[in-house]
């Protein structure tokens, strides 16, 4: 029989998104939920202020409200959300007497009926004594204006090194800019929800819009003082890094839940979601030299990451940064200085790369330009500096160990589907002919890291009609794992994938699990399915041997008809549903990966900017991603789409932007430029498969990887369109406006 | 007030507040929850309904405003024995959707493209769903779904 592994299956989640549409949050019906009161928050309007006085009296006498809560009601410790931050940056789930960004919830408002809330919120009065204000990191880095006093410093992680002053020595020539890889709001289609109930065997029932159950675990127990939790996390409608663990929000309304001995639940506005969940936002100073025939010999990159008022997981991403600093690239010397500060603005979360798009940027930026500096080719420099193909690991000069990789074929790859030296022709003549509209086209190779290492636990259980039932510690949120998990432990038990079903999400039925997030779902979720689906079949062939009273290593498991016999005498034998019996047969195991994988690839944009408007259209997008082995390509390929449209969106359009008062400028959809159909094409994808030798499936991440090279190749295209008239640079978005800027000032 | 609303088919009465918005209507007193929300600028179609078979936002209209009309949703786009909608079962064989939150609308945003502009060109359908948004797909697929769906190349 054919293997199912590698094969195009429609994914077997559609049908119910299709007809009835998921079940979020939102939308739950359970009847432990019904009487649920609503709750509101009140947020901050302002962006760094003590809170002079908060006036809930009018509130309270609002219709239907039931409680008001500010800080000292809910008697929740602040957290930090890692150890290694400074510890007097601590986060109060409601502002604790000062303010540091717009958005902060202040109050929580808890009525009968939803619209209730809204109403209340606006009878609350806060008065606001404003404190001054920073929201440029590299003013915060100066420690001029503090947001926690007490700490003495902006500083939340990492720490300031004087440079090498000899690093770039023997370089013929050197190029030095500063980059700025802009806050973005993430922007999942569903925001933020959360509802809890305590049940009444004193545990908590908690349902959450998160990327895993589990990760939310640790954080909902210290607030809320009990270990006794049952978390939840329904369908969950796209996450992009930043529904990782529970929220500010999420505390406040299982600690409410809590205080009232009721079913409580919450869903946030789109503007308060684009308020409060963002990523990105890096200011990079990099300096790269070489020789004048393309050898690069050095290269610095130093970052300074805005972590936002509190520090969260966006406060480390300099540090993953940092990792991949060198990208793709034999650099012999690499220097890289990471750290964060703190700013008045949102606190930043993960967002689909978190720390690797940042350095592919940096790098596939410097180098482009480094390539115009010496008059070369861009493809060409990168030629000359790729890392050679290697199967045993590759150490950076920063200490990263690369699993595997074939570099220079992912670059040739995607040149000659691009058609590159013809495009360069057209390229040429419609320069020589002063076109209006000019051609650009701009390279990315890229590495990075995905799943870290880590455990995964996968239990199947077959159960007495025959069907299957996974159970993972991963969380699906848009990636098919339902789909890919059957489709492994169909590959070897035979049953078929509409006989699998998928539980994920769940603290009561799952007993650990890392959850959805660093493209770590399919290397090691699916590898736990795997080797558990190896001992399953193991522990069946002993009972089915048991049952025929046969040698197990005499029985074969014919996979087409799903059912156990002796090797060469097919009539007497035992089926999955035979097998398992009324008990049922389940086998639980947890799968281990030393370290992380190095997906790798090769973009090219192609864009038509208009010299007299600015106007960028991005017109091919041609990808080489190698995410190893594919178990499935069509879900591979939508990944793919995913992330390139995200990271074209970066260079094009996508900015999150707070003025120098710390006011959002963007705080809703129709602000905040989300890209559309309209600025994009269809994509060109070209296949490539390195398979990994760190997990038996040979997977590497995906989730990630389309836009980790986009935002640099699109970005690398609109330079490229407009160099001939002595641009040299364009910070993203690429918008007309720095488009046409960029023109202007070339031609004084 | 009282609003009456024949909903796939079947009719539902509800006492609402005035100001009370047809998704909620549609979602909170009917109770499907297959529309969406997703943002609340009216940018994001993720609430798409057919209004008398015309696309709308269901976010930009009072549920008074429609009183007495027809409207389906997504929970009556298949066939009463299940069998998919051509474009329904478009996005499946294409793999139109990923996390599914968008995809109810832009299904409906869909099929009313295709009524207005049976076979579509890629601009045709890029600029007919500019206004439903999808974080997951990229809309390469979404875009493959309409267009196979519309029998065009």
């Amino acid at each position: 029989m054919p293997s199912i592994l590698g094969t195009r299956v429609k994914r077997v989640e559609d049908p119910r998104f299709l007809t009835v549409g998921g079940t979020y949050v939102d939308d739950l019906r359970d009847p432990r939920l019904d009487g649920a009161l609503w709750l509101t928050f009140v947020r901050s309007s302002v962006a760094h202020a003590r809170l002079a006085s908060i006036d809930t009296s009018s509130a309270a006498a609002a219709p239907g409200v039931v409680a008001i809560y500010t800080f000292a009601d809910l008697s929740v410790e602040p957290q930090l959300s890692m150890p290694a931050f400074n510890e007097a940056m601590k986060r109060p789930a409601l502002a604790d007497g000062v303010v540091r960004f717009v958005g902060e919830p202040i109050v929580a408002i808890l009525t009968e009926q939803r619209s209730q809330g809204e109403d209340a919120a606006e009878f609350v009065v806060v008065d606001y004594d404003p404190l001054p204000v920073v929201v440029d990191p590299v003013e915060a880095a100066a420690d001029e204006v503090l947001l926690f006093p007490e700490a003495g410093t902006n500083t939340a992680y990492g720490r300031v090194r004087e440079p090498d002053p000899t690093l770039f020595e023997g370089c013929d020539a050197v190029v030095h800019m500063t980059l700025y890889n802009r806050r973005l709001a993430v922007a999942p289609l569903e925001v933020k929800g959360c509802a809890a109930v305590p049940a009444e065997d004193g545990r908590m029932v908690v349902w959450l819009s998160s990327q895993g159950a589990h990760t939310a675990v640790a954080s909902l127990q210290a607030a809320l003082g009990t270990e006794d939790l049952h978390i939840i996390t329904p369908d969950v409608g796209g996450g992009f890094g930043a529904k990782n663990g529970a929220s500010a929000e999420d505390i406040v309304v299982c600690r409410v839940a809590q205080l009232q001995g009721r079913a409580i639940r919450w869903a946030e506005t789109r503007t308060e979601n684009v308020l409060t969940m963002q990523g990105r936002g890096q200011v990079q100073t990099v300096t790269m030299g070489g020789t004048r025939d393309g050898r690069i010999l050095a290269y610095r990159v130093d970052i300074l990451g805005d972590a936002g008022a509190y520090p969260m997981i966006g406060a480390f991403l300099p540090m993953a940064t940092r990792m991949m600093a060198p990208g793709v690239y034999d650099m012999p010397k690499v220097e890289v200085i990471a750290r964060s500060v703190v700013t008045n603005t949102a606190p930043q979360m993960a967002y689909r790369g978190a720390g690797r798009p940042e350095a592919t940027a940096a790098v596939e930026r410097t180098i482009e330009r480094f390539a115009a500096e010496i008059g070369m080719d861009a493809a060409e420099v990168r030629r000359r500096n790729l890392v050679p193909k290697f199967v045993e690991p590759h150490k950076t000069p920063v200490g990263t160990t690369y699993d595997i990789g074939d570099y220079p074929a992912a670059l040739e790859l995607v040149l000659e589907a691009a058609g590159y030296d013809a495009l360069r022709k057209e390229q040429a003549s419609r320069r020589a002919a002063g076109d209006r509209l000019q051609l650009g086209i701009g390279i990315a190779t890229y590495v990075e890291i995905t799943a870290f290492g880590g455990s995964e636990y996968a239990r199947i259980e077959v159960k007495d009609d025959g069907s299957a039932v996974v159970y993972t510690g991963t969380s699906p949120h848009g990636q098919g794992h339902h789909t890919s998990f059957a489709m492994i432990a169909s590959e070897r038990t035979g049953i078929p994938i509409e006989r699998i079903n998928l539980v994920w999400g769940d603290t009561d039925l799952v007993p650990t699990g890392g959850g959805t997030g660093g493209s770590r779902s399919l290397q090691l979720g699916g590898s736990a399915v795997l080797q558990t689906t190896d001992l399953l079949v193991e522990e069946a062939r002993q009972r089915a041997a048991q049952q025929l009273e046969a040698n197990p290593e005499d029985l074969v498991l014919d996979t087409e008809a799903g059912r156990f016999h002796v090797a060469g005498s097919p009539t007497a034998g035992r089926t999955w549903a035979e097998v398992a019996g009324n008990d049922g047969l389940a086998v639980a195991s947890d799968f281990t990966q030393p370290s992380g994988t190095f997906p790798f690839g090769a973009h090219v944009a192609v864009v038509e900017v208009d010299t007299e408007t600015g106007q960028v259209e991005l017109t091919r997008f041609i990808a080489v991603d190698d995410a190893g082995t594919m178990i499935n390509p069509l879900i591979v390929e939508g990944q793919r789409h995913g992330g390139i449209a995200q990271g074209a969106a970066q260079a094009l359009c996508e900015e999150f932007i707070y003025d120098a008062d710390g006011n959002p400028l963007t705080s809703n959809l129709a602000d905040f430029t989300f890209i559309s159909t309209c600025e994009l094409p269809s994509f060109e994808l070209v296949p490539m498969e390195t398979p990994t030798p760190m997990n038996p499936l040979g997977a590497k991440g995906i989730g990630e990887a389309g836009t980790i090279g986009a935002t640099p190749a699109v970005q690398n295209a609109v330079v490229d369109a407009v160099a001939h008239l002595g641009v040299r640079h364009i910070d993203i978005p690429c918008t007309p406006e720095r488009v046409w800027t960029a023109i202007q000032e070339a031609s004084k | 007030m009282k609003v009456t609303l024949t909903i796939n088919g079947a009719r539902h009465s509800h006492d609402v507040e005035p100001r009370t918005l047809l998704v909620h209507f549609i979602r909170d007193n009917v109770g499907l929850t297959g529309t969406n929300i997703g943002c609340d600028t009216s940018s994001c179609g993720a609430c798409t309904v057919h209004l008398d078979g015309e696309a709308v936002k269901s976010c930009t209209i009072l549920a008074a405003q429609v009183d007495g009309r027809e409207l389906r949703t997504i929970e009556g786009l298949a066939a009463a024995d299940g069998t998919l909608h051509p474009m329904q079962q478009a996005f499946h064989e294409n793999h139109g959707l990923q996390c599914g939150f968008c995809t109810p609308g832009m299904v409906m945003a869909a099929v009313s493209l295709l009524d207005d502009v049976p076979h579509p060109t890629e601009r045709e359908v890029r600029e007919g769903l500019e206004g439903n948004l999808c974080r997951c797909t990229g809309y390469h697929n979404i875009v493959k779904a309409v267009m196979a769906a519309g029998g065009s190349k």
